[in-house]
């Protein structure tokens, strides 16, 4: 029996050390040929060998993640099957964006237990370990795991079930047409099938978009740091960088190229941007390299503002703070070994919606605060948009993806007035898919609607 | 006493099921005894004067590639033929003719008193003999015996058959023949799972009484393609059909009278099909509709018979004729066949084999409504179904089974033995997953090989059939080699025939892929050949038109099938998976399925109870496998 190739990240959740991800079936192979560049000559990989190398994206060419690798040709795996797994530095944004290339590539999301499974299936068990397996699969019972998931996916499903209720109406318009044949069901309301298929498709793709770090951490997000000069944000930057890489000095207004460096907070790909000082000047280069830094900060995910702890606010810190009312804001108040002027309350007057922290780029004092405040600053955004319904799980995504694209089809299909069994096709389909998340669609059910909307026979 | 002979098959019940059912098991070389109850009613359409129709024509040609009868019998006595959704693919095309349905009856009963090993006896079948769980034949009314190696039942709603009129109830098979109590009961005794359907028939009406002149009238289309490989030429009578529809006046009949309806005043408890509503039932479940469709058919050449489809009732005489007589076209009507429903006993198909043969008796088989399904078509294909599987079993041969992907007739069986039924069963394209590939156009394509392989179509009829094939593919090929390019004098031909120009050179067969291009519209490039034979070229377009989506199916198709090859082992004990629910585990103790595929198919299956399955499975091999070893 032919499997499809399943991929799951192994390690537990959370941040650790080292992420493993296991892709296992008989495209494992051509998967790791697809993403993994080894580091040293084109050499194919060798069974059980670790390789040292990098996985890199197909589409972007970007390198995800600097990797050991090792695959293991069937039947000598855990599962039995040719096995990829891919050791990822253990942020679990980093192992999803991975996760996510070996899916794009062709593997399916591992269901729970499903590489046990296919160990036992394919003989690499035995009877007692089969037992703790048996144990494992009823564990997973259907009531077990609904009610774990419940209060987390529960306006997933209803809103999933909705959608599915709707393809099924659909469904039921298509293939009355066909069974009842033209003499005996009224002819198909183009316009209204259209419209139908059509809020379906906006539905999805307004789930979709909920899939809170799908978009972070496929892009990564973009923090500008920004301050006076001499505020302190090159010795930040390096500080975030964990070595000298900026050059620091006491005169202000050296830094006049953007510097850009990418670091991993919980496994978010953050990319820090050092950026010139903000002070009036005539000088023509260091002028428009202010003017450069504004626009920075617009496009940017998070603006942190630096602030010298050791000064009174300047002119200079208050047009800084005023120009970024509004965008996703760190204020961050530096040189805390320093004796301190600024004190929360006035700056409380100042940017009331923000609370500052203290951090000494010197010392290395409130750094893992500031990445921490970083962090929870872009996921809130991103996941906050729609609290009703979030698609959290990676196989929920690649589940109404699918869907998606089959509802297109179906609406290409019935508006350019194909015969019906063609979109009919299509939301068989996109059902299937659903079914993944909900449970499958029977040719019953579909029958059940015909008859309780047309009335139909001789 | 007994005959002196012993038969290899006994088929009770010459309908439909019956007569396909002993044809086959004959034709394939096995003894074959038909009974019917009265010789005259053999193969009788009982209801409508139709064969065919949507989905129900692809088990025409499936009956017919795989050496069935009903087609051929079609073909030689229609006289009015439809291709229904025309406008529509071909995957969901199917052919309806209407039949005069006493050429039907005579030309069946002609065929099977002709058949070489087939004997026919007027009987009433009462009891099976049954030793130690086999099935040794069977006795008639008389106490007389014949014996017999395997049994099939397709008895249709004779089974305790009761017909309703109003408030009179009458014990019937159909209208005007006894029923067959003694065997239902023998049936329950032996202890099958049996329950109770409701069926009708509208009235018929005398064609002189009827004022057709405002009525709107549907000829037979011109040039119909027959149901059968065989068949070379049609008869040349054609019968119009003619629509008409109920009216308030109708409804309000019906309305006021309500309670005098056995359906409504409880008098019938037999499930009726949803799909095929008496007219009660349309005017009380849909009040908003102010009329619904009224086809009057011919029943037949020489009859003035009509089939007034659409006003099937069970409701008392004197509000027949009113009924009736309140639609457009009928006031004068006289009826000379009263509407009517009948309850009948049917066994629940769950105590089926894939073979028909039942689980609880071997060498007893079940066919036709007996196993909860309507219409003449559906019977046919399961009858010869278990003609084939009981002359299989008798010759010690494989059985012979087709998948949901091979055939309708799969996709019936597996529904039937899987699902088991709750309102009488009938076939939809919707019900076959694969449908684009299941067509009436390919049938003989799909199941001739099959049919051939069981002794049942000639050598020459396959040859003909492989040559075919042949040239199909010879057919695409050749379109396939021929490129054109995108040169102004070719953009300029595609422009007169109303199609896109194209930017890139593509194949003649890309090209035909469009919808509005037709095979012999290529005919003005060069590497187009003509093909003569009709059939061959619409299976050349139908291929190119479809390709992407028969890639679809047939990769769907695949899937499937790995799916069915996992055979569950038998022996298996579902009340030993603790994870399985109690109502699981009795369904799936009840059907025993055979693959993992069928188990799939069980209503209310879920993925964690499969697996559960998959891993007690494996645990029984496991633990088989350790055994023997210590041994």
């Amino acid at each position: 029996m032919q499997e499809k190739t399943i991929a799951a990240i192994a390690t537990p959740e959370g941040k650790g050390g080292i992420g493993i991800i296991r892709v296992s079936g008989p495209q494992a192979e051509e998967i790791c040929r697809a993403l993994f560049r080894p580091k040293k000559g084109n050499v194919p990989l060798e069974t059980h060998r670790l390789c040292h190398g990098e996985i890199v994206s197909p589409e972007t060419k970007t390198v995800l993640d600097e990797v050991l690798a090792v695959f293991m040709k069937a039947p000598h795996s855990y599962t039995g099957e040719d096995t990829l797994e891919i050791h990822c530095h253990g942020g679990p944004f980093i192992l999803k964006n991975v996760l996510g290339e070996v899916i794009k590539t062709g593997a399916r999301p591992a269901e729970p237990g499903e590489f046990t499974k296919r160990a036992f299936l394919n003989n690499r068990l035995d009877l007692s370990q089969a037992e703790a397996v048996m144990e494992l699969i009823e564990a997973q019972s259907p009531r077990g795991l609904e009610f774990a998931l419940s209060h987390l996916r529960g306006d997933l499903s209803a809103k999933t079930r909705s959608l599915r209720e709707s393809l099924i109406e659909i469904l039921a318009h298509l293939e009355t047409s066909i069974d009842f044949g033209e003499d005996d069901a009224e002819p198909l309301n183009i316009k209204e099938l259209t419209e139908k298929i059509g809020h379906v498709i906006r539905d999805i793709q307004g789930i979709l978009s909920t899939y809170s770090e799908g978009k972070i951490h496929r892009e990564g997000v973009s923090a500008v740091i920004t301050g006076k000069p001499n505020v302190g944000k090159s010795s930040l930057m390096n500080r975030l960088l964990g070595e000298k890489r900026v050059i620091v000095t006491t005169e202000p207004g050296t830094t006049r190229d953007f510097i850009e460096e990418t670091v991993s907070i919980q496994g978010l790909p953050v990319t820090f941007v050092d950026t010139a000082g903000i002070r009036d000047t005539r000088e023509e280069i260091e002028s428009e390299g202010i003017a450069l830094v504004w626009e920075k900060a617009e496009a940017a995910d998070v603006v942190i503002i630096l602030l010298d702890g050791s000064e009174d606010l300047t002119k200079e810190d208050r047009e800084i703070i005023d120009r970024n009312r509004g965008r996703t804001i760190a204020l961050v108040v530096n040189k805390s070994d320093l004796p301190q002027k600024l004190t929360a309350d006035s700056l409380r007057k100042r940017i009331p919606e923000v609370e500052p922290l203290w951090i000494s780029a010197k010392y290395g004092e409130g750094i893992p605060e500031m990445k921490e405040k970083i962090h929870s600053l872009v996921v809130r955004e991103n996941g906050g948009n729609n609290p009703d319904i979030i698609v959290t799980d990676l196989r929920h995504k690649t589940a109404l993806e699918g869907a998606l694209a089959k509802c297109i089809a179906a609406g290409e299909g019935i508006s350019g007035g194909f015969s019906p069994e063609l979109p009919s096709l299509e939301i068989r389909e996109a059902l299937d898919h659903l079914g993944e998340i909900l449970g499958v669609t029977t040719t019953e059910e579909v029958l059940d609607s015909i008859f309780s909307r047309f009335c139909i026979g001789k | 006493m007994s005959l002196p002979k012993k038969f290899d098959v006994i088929v009770v019940g010459a309908g439909h099921a019956g007569c396909e059912a002993a044809l086959a098991a004959a034709r394939m070389g096995c003894e074959t005894l038909l009974f019917n109850i009265n010789l005259d009613s053999i193969a009788l359409m009982s209801c409508n004067p139709a064969i065919g129709g949507l989905a129900k024509a692809q088990l025409v040609k499936e009956i017919d590639a795989l050496g069935g009868e009903m087609a051929k019998i079609a073909d030689k006595t229609a006289c009015h033929f439809r291709l229904l959704n025309s406008s529509k693919g071909p995957a969901v095309q199917s052919s309806r003719v209407q039949c005069d349905k006493q050429l039907y009856r005579l030309a069946m009963k002609e065929v099977v008193e002709r058949e070489k090993h087939l004997y026919i006896r007027q009987a009433l079948v009462e009891r099976l003999v049954v030793e130690d769980g086999v099935v040794k034949g069977v006795t008639d009314n008389t106490g007389f015996y014949y014996e017999g190696n395997t049994v099939i039942i397709t008895a249709g709603t004779f089974l305790n058959g009761l017909v309703h009129v109003g408030v009179s109830r009458q014990s019937a098979g159909r209208a005007g023949e006894i029923a067959s109590i003694g065997l239902a009961e023998n049936l329950k005794e032996l202890g099958f799972e049996m329950g109770r359907m409701k069926t009708g028939t509208p009235p018929r009406l005398r064609a002189s009484s009827i004022d057709f002149s405002n009525l709107e009238r549907q000829d037979s289309d011109p040039d119909p393609t027959p149901f059968s490989y065989t068949t070379k030429t049609l008869r040349e009578e054609r019968l119009p059909s003619y629509f008409t529809a109920t009216t308030a006046a109708t409804h309000k009949i019906i309305r006021e009278n309500i309670m005098q309806s056995p359906l409504y005043s409880g008098a019938i408890k037999g499930v009726s099909a949803r799909y095929c509503p008496s007219l009660e039932d349309k005017v009380m479940r849909f009040e908003d509709k102010g009329h619904h469709p009224v086809v009057l058919e011919f029943e037949g050449l020489e009859t003035e018979e009509i089939y007034s489809k659409g006003l099937g009732n069970s409701l008392p005489l004197e509000l027949q004729e009113k009924l009736v007589q309140s639609v457009p076209g009928l006031e004068e009507a006289e009826i000379m066949r009263n509407a009517y429903a009948i309850e009948y006993d049917f066994v629940q198909p769950t105590e089926l084999k894939q073979t028909f043969e039942t689980k609880l008796i071997t060498g007893l088989y079940l066919a036709g409504q007996t196993n909860g399904t309507s219409g003449y078509e559906e019977a046919a294909a399961q009858g010869m179904w278990a003609g084939i599987n009981a002359a299989c079993a008798v010759q010690k041969r494989e059985p012979f089974i087709l998948d949901r992907s091979e055939a309708y007739m799969g996709v019936l069986v597996d529904d039937l033995v899987t699902r088991g039924v709750d309102e009488p069963y009938r076939m939809f394209t919707s019900r076959a997953e694969y449908r684009l590939i299941l067509r009436e156009d390919n049938a003989t394509m799909r199941l001739m090989g099959k049919g051939h392989e069981l002794g049942l179509i000639p050598d020459d009829d396959y040859r003909d059939l492989k040559e075919k094939v042949r040239q199909v593919e010879a057919g695409i090929n050749n379109l396939s080699s021929h490129k054109i390019y995108p040169v102004t004098e070719t953009n300029e031909i595609l422009e007169k025939m109303k199609t896109a120009p194209i930017k890139n050179p593509v194949t003649l067969y890309q090209l035909l892929k469009r919808t509005e291009v037709a095979y012999d519209g290529l005919k003005v490039f060069d590497g187009w050949e003509e093909i003569k034979d009709r059939d061959i070229k619409r299976q050349v377009e139908i291929e190119a038109k479809y390709e992407g989506y028969i890639k679809r199916q047939k990769e769907a198709v695949e899937k499937f099938r790995s799916l069915e090859e996992k055979k569950i082992p038998p022996g298996i004990d579902y009340c030993e998976i603790p994870s399985l629910s109690s109502e699981l585990q009795k369904k799936l103790t009840a059907v025993c399925p055979a693959s993992f595929g069928q188990a799939q198919r069980i209503p209310g299956m879920t993925q964690a109870a499969l697996t559960a399955v998959l891993i007690h499975a494996k645990k029984m091999e496991l633990e088989s496998k350790n055994a023997s070893g210590e041994n």
